[in-house]
């Protein structure tokens, strides 16, 4: 980031350059196969809003109940962009547990977040396809750096690797596709993940679904709120980097019951225990 | 890493290890295999088996031995694609012990024409798979590369012989690692080329006097 504020270009031009560079494929070459991509994305909202239901069962149809909640006459707290942006990660989450075609971004338990703030943004913002792929490949850098200090996995770092990444990595797309600093991208990159600090994985009966979708949904609103506040100029007093590495040592000292073993947390609320029963026959 | 590890697979849901890296292990056991297969015996360990139906990862599976990728829409209904083509499949739990991997999977085969494979192999997240075992021999490969597997005499030579062929082939090797079990029996050579390695590159192999078999595997996508 200090080497692309110094640059004339956006920061999402000068991602694009970098990862052109190191894929040795041209610049167009690298929106295409980002694009590609969104296209995927797409499809997995446009299959979620379908209402299918889970392989496991336990979820499945909420993001169809926004849906028409939102359309309704009733009062909304989030309002059309929040709304819409919190439905579209519902919807994927919700294809991708019953076994939907999906973009793992940077997983699939959190496959929900770029795609719901992507597809917010183009259609409440008005950007273009190709400034979507742009923000992808901002997304996907950031999630480079995240995967190089810390870790995406669940197994390694609890929700916070999955689910934070995702948010991080949505947040710093957004920042840069409305224009901001890439220290603003920065800011926003570290305020998300520092409000998803410690956040463990605990997956009801081992499956992607409880309480992974709504974890998704969850994600879009902190990265919503940190892009917002880093647009503002708000900083984070901890820089991205700092903040990341405490992730990774917040994932390594968390215990492994709670790193998608499904031994802790919400998997061994009596609820869970009874549901895990109810699938499988036996508890896990 | 690049950065389509990070944005991406295009995958079918819900998991990539035990969706995703399902599909490729069945994908690696039918490249062992070599030919279509007529008959799957499955044996599901660990996590595969107490939380595999709730990922589809027996209907992953059985897709990847029709040679399905991970992004194929028609996984949900892989058995009855497999009922209707005459996939005789059969699935079950096993205890493999504790030092095996929680996403471990045994799958033996019979192929259409005739031949046999037994492979084991652990999906260990992300998608990456990693084959433990081909035909009872305890390896290690990935899938990522091809790869030639033989079956030698442990002698001097046996390794000298295969890359000699190799080289004089233009084909490079990328990784590479010697297993036996027991000094002077039988031993199993892994390589992983560069390039892709053709019939006549293999039979060039099994030609060599200490080698007893060869199995080729493309590369897993």
């Amino acid at each position: 980031m200090q080497t692309a504020a110094g640059q004339a270009v956006s920061f999402a031009d000068f991602c694009v350059e970098f990862q052109s560079k190191q894929l040795e494929l041209p610049p167009d070459k690298v929106i295409a196969r980002m694009a590609a991509m969104l296209a995927v994305m797409e499809e997995s909202i446009t299959t979620g809003l379908k209402g299918p239901r889970s392989k496991g069962g336990l979820v499945g149809g909420d993001a169809q109940k926004l849906q028409k909640y939102l359309s309704g006459k009733k009062r909304s707290i989030l309002g059309n962009v929040v709304g819409k942006a919190v439905m579209y990660s519902l919807a994927v989450g919700e294809a991708n547990a019953a076994m939907g075609r999906i973009v793992a971004a940077p997983t699939a338990g959190s496959s929900g977040v770029l795609p719901a703030v992507l597809f917010t943004m183009k259609e409440e913002l008005h950007l273009s396809q190709s400034e979507l792929a742009k923000g992808l490949v901002v997304a996907g850098a950031i999630g480079m750096v995240i995967a190089s200090r810390a870790s995406l996995a669940g197994a390694a770092g609890g929700c916070q690797a999955e689910c934070g990444s995702a948010g991080a990595m949505a947040a710093g797309a957004m920042v840069s596709l409305l224009g901001g600093t890439p220290a603003q991208v920065g800011h926003a990159v570290a305020i998300t993940i520092k409000n998803m600090l410690g956040l463990v994985c605990d997956p009801v009966a081992g499956l992607v679904e409880v309480p992974c979708v709504k974890r998704n949904a969850g994600a879009v609103a902190q990265a919503m709120v940190a892009a917002e506040m880093a647009l503002a100029g708000i900083e984070s007093v901890i820089p991205p980097d700092e903040v990341i590495d405490a992730m990774d040592a917040v994932g390594q000292s968390m215990h492994c019951s709670l790193k998608e073993t499904a031994q802790g947390g919400l998997a061994v609320t009596p609820t869970a225990l009874a549901l895990t029963e109810k699938i499988f026959g036996h508890t896990i | 890493m690049n950065i389509f590890d990070i944005i991406g697979p295009v995958m079918v849901g819900p998991s990539s290890s035990h969706t995703a890296g399902a599909v490729r292990l069945g994908n690696a056991a039918l490249a062992i295999l070599g030919e279509a297969v007529a008959e799957a015996a499955v044996g599901l360990h660990g996590s595969f088996a107490q939380t595999g139906r709730g990922h589809g990862t027996d209907l992953a599976l059985v897709a990847g031995l029709m040679g399905w990728s991970t992004d194929d829409i028609r996984i949900p209904q892989a058995f009855a694609y497999a009922r209707e083509i005459g996939l005789k499949y059969c699935l079950k739990n096993i205890n493999a012990g504790d030092a095996a991997h929680p996403n471990f999977v045994k799958i033996h085969l019979k192929g259409r024409k005739g031949g046999e494979s037994e492979m084991a192999g652990a999906s260990v997240g992300g998608g990456q798979i990693i084959i433990k075992e081909v035909d009872g021999f305890p390896l290690e490969f990935t899938g990522d590369f091809p790869t030639i597997l033989t079956l030698h005499e442990d002698r001097p030579g046996a390794v000298a012989e295969v890359t000699g062929i190799l080289s004089r082939r233009g084909v490079n090797i990328a990784q590479m690692r010697v297993f036996r079990r027991n000094k002077g029996g039988l031993a199993s050579m892994v390589l992983e080329t560069d390039q892709p390695v053709d019939d006549a590159d293999i039979a060039a192999v099994a030609a060599l006097p200490l080698i007893r078999s060869v199995r080729h595997i493309p590369a897993i996508s």
